[in-house]
């Protein structure tokens, strides 16, 4: 253990957060404001759910931390060394065994369980924050549940590209009330932010909001008829385990401009071929 | 004062708070679900899971209603000295506790701004017993529906019907606590 309190923060900081946490998840997909505090890494690698994770946090939890789907990059192994100094936890990178799961732009591909605690980094919380920068406004807005305008950012992109283009961050609309910012995983994980067996809570820390989602919430997609939600993904197999229904990333392997695609979720793929599946660039 | 009310707080704050808040959020997530916590020994007649909620939840920034069967020195003392929460009538109130007769009615409560629906007040019942002989319940939290045992469901019903607006109640007996959020539809 480290001469920190437990989970770095000190109490009052970590009973105002768990507050905020209640409130969200009592009124699903509601920004709730807190007094976010600094941490001791910059805004934007994950401040908001390094504090949710150290707000919810016991010692009796296994901790795993992915960025983009990854265990092993630089952002989810220092956030997991972080607490295995301040908390005392075990740490994991199976999504089977872990209670609590920070995640940067990704829902982890195997299904997550009613015992296991979903936290979301969240760059920007506010869905409408790029059609209204005024806060004021977006207030007003969800208050009286107008979101004419994101459906109008749809449509255009309909009339420009054929089809609608936003492809991450895609919103949603949760219980019939409030239109809600996933973060920025891919529209492909969209689906399982709806009637999830765990809970999700979302933390973003320059913006000082937290929102949740309870277990088994409705969470629907916005969409038009005639253009209905579609959860994409690269037409493609991973190259290493040879999956067909994992969100894949795109690597370019030399100068030559060869590419190759891959799971993005590592613990999925490292499973797979561990039970013998092999994709077409496997070794 | 005797100095009693130095006591009964929690040995281990941080790791006990920790456990504590998890049974709480656990609780509110699942409506109709009971949970357990320990680690208090408040002031009779406080149940033992109000006063780690209180522990848990409360410290200078809430201002905490007792309800008037509550409202005694002791149990003022043991609050102020180990949350340092202040006391305030109902309607300034962030967090109220108490039986349910002394709670309502629940109109002056705090009930959240509809463009600040989290401004509103967080009621801790003490009841009888937690069971889920009660009422179905339907909402977030529920996979189809749960049961609770409730006080009433009038006022419940009223409650939900305000959403995203209202109040949220956390229910205590004993070690046991089960929540009702005001997003739970009570039939």
């Amino acid at each position: 253990m480290s001469d920190y309190n437990f989970a770095y923060l000190d109490e009052q900081t970590k009973r105002m957060i768990r507050r905020a946490i209640l409130k969200g998840l009592a009124i699903p997909g509601y920004q709730v404001p807190f007094a976010s505090r600094e941490m001791p890494m910059p805004y934007g690698w994950g401040t908001g759910g390094v504090q949710v994770s150290a707000a919810v946090l016991t010692p009796d939890d296994r901790f795993k931390v992915i960025d983009q789907g990854a265990d092993d990059t630089t952002n989810a192994v220092s956030i997991r060394s972080f607490f295995e100094r301040t908390a005392d936890v075990e740490t994991t990178t199976e999504t089977k065994a872990a209670t609590v799961i920070q995640t940067r732009h990704r829902i982890p591909e195997t299904p997550l369980t009613e015992g296991q605690i979903l936290v979301y980094q969240v760059p920007i919380p506010e869905p409408l924050r790029f059609l209204e920068p005024r806060e004021t406004e977006t207030r007003k807005m969800h208050e009286l549940q107008e979101y004419g305008l994101m459906h109008v950012k749809l449509y255009e992109d309909i009339s420009k590209h054929g089809h609608i283009a936003t492809s991450y961050a895609y919103p949603v609309k949760v219980e019939d009330r409030y239109v809600m910012d996933p973060s920025p995983i891919p529209k492909f994980d969209n689906p399982k932010l709806s009637d999830c067996p765990a809970i999700q809570l979302f933390g973003a820390g320059r913006e000082q909001r937290i929102y949740a989602l309870p277990p088994y919430t409705k969470v629907v997609s916005l969409d038009f008829d005639d253009y209905p939600f579609e959860a994409s993904k690269p037409n493609q197999t991973c190259g290493l385990c040879g999956a067909d229904d994992s969100y894949l990333d795109e690597v370019i392997v030399d100068d030559a401009g060869r590419r190759m695609f891959v799971c993005s979720d590592t613990d999925y793929c490292e499973k797979r071929r561990s039970a013998g599946h092999r994709g077409r660039d496997a070794a | 004062m005797d100095g009693s009310h130095l006591q009964g707080g929690f040995a281990d704050p941080a790791i006990d708070a920790a456990r504590a808040f998890r049974s709480v959020m656990d609780a509110m997530a699942r409506p109709g679900q009971i949970y357990t916590l320990q680690g208090a020994a408040p002031p009779q007649p406080i149940s033992v899971a109000a006063g780690a909620v209180i522990l848990t939840l409360c410290d200078a920034d809430t201002p905490i209603f007792l309800g008037p069967n509550l409202d005694t020195p002791g149990i003022q003392a043991w609050i102020a000295f180990h949350t340092g929460a202040p006391f305030a009538g109902r309607s300034e109130c962030m967090f109220a506790l108490g039986n349910w007769s002394s709670l309502t009615p629940l109109e002056d409560f705090p009930h959240g701004r509809s463009d600040y629906p989290d401004r509103s007040a967080t009621l801790i019942v003490e009841m009888p017993e937690i069971s889920v002989n009660g009422p179905t319940l339907r909402g977030p939290g529920i996979q189809g529906s749960a049961t609770l045992a409730l006080p009433e469901t009038v006022s419940f019903r009223r409650n939900h019907a305000m959403s995203p607006c209202g109040l949220d109640f956390i229910f205590t007996s004993g070690n046991d606590v089960a929540a009702l959020p005001r997003s739970t539809e009570v039939i």
